[in-house]
């Protein structure tokens, strides 16, 4: 048995006394705490979550349906599936770019690059929505100039997709840097050495080694790119059956007390949530898989 | 494939890490870099492989500019320090790997690609692991596939970083013998750099020794051990006392001194010895001498290490166990030190081979 098999078996077991000692409360505290917990949870995410579909089909079936094929909130779910399908494959392109770049190679700012991947998260989407519309904007910098060449970004699905993409630019790029950094440079300096060449090693090497994160991330971003709601709603202009999303239609369906509609289409972003959670729970038992089992055999002490 | 390097200099920012380096390293042969870390020999190792670039000189293979080709076209096999196994891909295929990335013009069929792989995994002797990912094996497991993935594109030279770094130390002794079979059956040029100087002597041809990214000494593991170029090399591969004294004429002038008159304006000098150089007796024997007492029997093992306490520090002698019996040495006792072979470095550093 190596040497680090014994000590992480000797840490399991510390590992194991300490909770177990730490298990000492009196059983009513115990059950006290957990109901608390429970409690909260019950109100705070069940309750909320049972009162979207229940008020979605508050009245009946056919109200229901008939607020989802409704041609403006049907536009408005096309505007929300284009938008994610123009930003999650640019967004993932750009996260591996970016990580690959931040983690396999030391150039001039990395840093500023890493702090500007960053911004978006920083940034609340309300400001981010007005940038585009001072740069984009009638009023804006570039404004007149795309008045003239006839190109319209604010108040149309361009400007849309951009805010989406800014708010949404993070995700897959701070999934990826951290477990490359962990896996460092050397499979790919391997893989080069036995005549790869990079395109090779990315498809090869580099990919497969991350492939968990990265449909992590893009998960992530797709969720955000279709439930965004502040950055869209500056730069839309709320134009029914043209610019608006679906957060965007629920919001004007809610302010038109027509509930039912309302909740109608945010059962279906609920929808997507819950789908998101369950997808990123599977991935994160893959991810964790691997892990997992290693523990277990250095446990055994069968890792020689 | 014989490698040279010519002249080669590194810095990483205010670091420097190579120093106006040149070696030649013959073909088929076995070299050790050997130095403590910090003393460019990994730096060395990774520009002769092409992974880093040298800011002054050049690298041949053969006659072979190595700057023009990249380190895949250098056909040099690598094997890292912690492997770099591919971690998501079994054995066989990461012994593969080599012959699968080639364009499709060169790449071997798949029934040949088989057959050179079982072959490689015959070799290192892990016949029956090819479905096995990495995380299923042990550290010593791990290095010899890391050996089989850097034979398999049949490379002219093997370079080795710390091969046996990770492994504890049984395993790394069985496994550096193995090594050292491996390249008389194969042939291939290779390097390997170490720290550890029992690891070079023991396995090398050739023991190139470093230091603060200089060459200190190139030589086999003979002349790096019996007559080492300086102190340095001196102190490196090996223990050794190391004695403040007047020397004249390259003799040491222990008290009582032969010659009393000249022994105050005698020349200071640096006296090395190794332990094993070092007699001990009850009386005072003829030759450099002193008396010294015994500190420490250290019995334990095929030969008896002594510590002793002297005008001029702590000695160190290893001595027969029947020398033992013979001396009664125990803690306490007085002894006289006579140096049976010992080195005199004046102070301009370069070596004298006296005794």
């Amino acid at each position: 048995m190596p040497p680090d098999a014994v000590v992480s078996r000797d840490l399991l077991a510390l590992q194991r006394a300490a909770y177990a000692s730490a298990r000492t409360e009196k059983p009513w505290v115990r059950r006290t705490l957990i109901g608390l917990a429970l409690t909260f949870v019950a109100l705070l995410v069940l309750a909320p979550l049972a009162i979207v579909f229940l008020f979605a089909f508050e009245k009946g079936r056919d109200v229901y349906f008939a607020a989802l094929t409704d041609p403006v909130a049907w536009s408005a779910i096309r505007l929300t599936l284009f938008t994610a399908a123009v930003c999650v494959p640019i967004n993932t392109a750009f996260g591996v770019a970016a990580a690959w770049a931040i983690t396999k190679f030391d150039f001039r700012g990395k840093s500023l690059l890493i702090t500007l991947i960053d911004l978006p998260f920083a940034v609340s989407p309300v400001i981010a929505g007005l940038i585009f519309v001072l740069l984009f904007g009638l009023q804006g910098w570039l404004g007149p100039w795309l008045v003239e060449h006839g190109v319209k970004v604010i108040f149309a699905p361009a400007g849309i997709v951009l805010a989406t993409m800014f708010v949404t630019f993070p995700f897959v790029a701070r999934e990826l840097v951290p477990l490359m950094q962990a896996q460092g440079a050397e499979e790919e300096q391997a893989a080069m050495m036995l005549g790869a060449s990079g395109w090779k090693t990315f498809w090869r090497v580099t990919l497969p080694n991350v492939k968990w994160g990265l449909l992590y991330g893009v998960i992530l971003c797709n969720a955000r790119a279709m439930g965004e709601f502040g950055a869209v709603s500056v730069v839309s202009g709320h134009v029914r059956g043209l610019t608006n999303t679906m957060t965007l239609h629920v919001e004007i369906l809610y302010n038109e007390y027509d509930t039912a509609g309302a909740f109608a289409v945010a059962s279906l972003l609920t929808l997507l949530a819950l789908v998101t959670l369950v997808l990123k729970s599977l991935i994160e038992s893959r991810h964790l898989k691997p892990l997992k089992a290693k523990l277990a055999r250095e446990a055994r002490g069968d890792d020689a | 494939m014989k490698i040279s390097v010519r002249n080669v200099t590194k810095t990483f920012g205010n670091y420097r890490a190579l120093d106006d380096v040149s070696l030649e390293v013959p073909d088929g042969e076995l070299v050790a870099l050997l130095g403590p870390s910090g003393s460019g020999k990994t730096t060395l190792l990774r520009i002769i492989a092409g992974l880093e670039l040298p800011e002054h000189g050049n690298v041949f293979f053969d006659d072979d500019d190595a700057a023009r080709r990249k380190p895949g076209e250098r056909r040099v096999g690598f094997v890292f320090q912690h492997y770099a196994l591919f971690r998501h891909m079994s054995v066989f295929e990461n012994v593969a790997f080599g012959l699968r990335v080639r364009p499709r013009s060169t790449r071997p069929a798949e029934p040949e690609i088989r057959r050179r792989v079982h072959d490689l995994l015959g070799m290192v002797q892990l016949d029956g692991f090819a479905e096995r990912f990495p995380s299923q094996l042990s550290g010593g497991q791990r290095q010899r596939v890391a050996l089989a993935r850097a034979l398999a594109v049949e490379p002219r030279v093997l370079l080795l970083d710390e091969p046996f770094g990770a492994l504890d130390a049984k395993v790394r002794e069985e496994l550096r013998q193995w090594l050292r079979r491996l390249h008389d059956e194969i042939g291939v040029t290779s390097l390997f750099v170490t720290h550890d100087q029992e690891e070079a002597l023991d396995v090398a041809d050739r023991v190139v020794v470093m230091d603060h990214g200089k060459i200190e000494q190139v030589g086999s593991p003979e002349e790096v051990f019996h007559s080492p170029a300086n102190e340095f090399v001196l102190g490196f591969l090996g223990q050794v006392n190391r004695l403040e004294v007047r020397a004249l004429r390259g003799e040491p002038m222990f008290a009582p001194r032969p010659y009393p008159d000249l022994g105050a304006t005698a020349p200071q000098a640096r006296i090395f010895a190794r332990p094993h150089q070092v007699g001990l007796a009850k009386t005072q024997p003829d030759g450099p001498a002193f008396p010294a007492k015994v500190v420490r029997v250290h019995a334990a093992g095929p030969i008896v290490r002594v510590e002793l306490a002297s005008e001029f520090g702590e000695i160190r002698a290893e001595i027969s166990h029947d020398r033992l019996r013979e001396l009664e040495l125990r803690d306490g006792v007085r002894v006289w030190v006579g140096l049976l072979e010992y080195r005199v470095y004046p102070h301009d550093g370069a070596a004298e081979r006296l005794g």
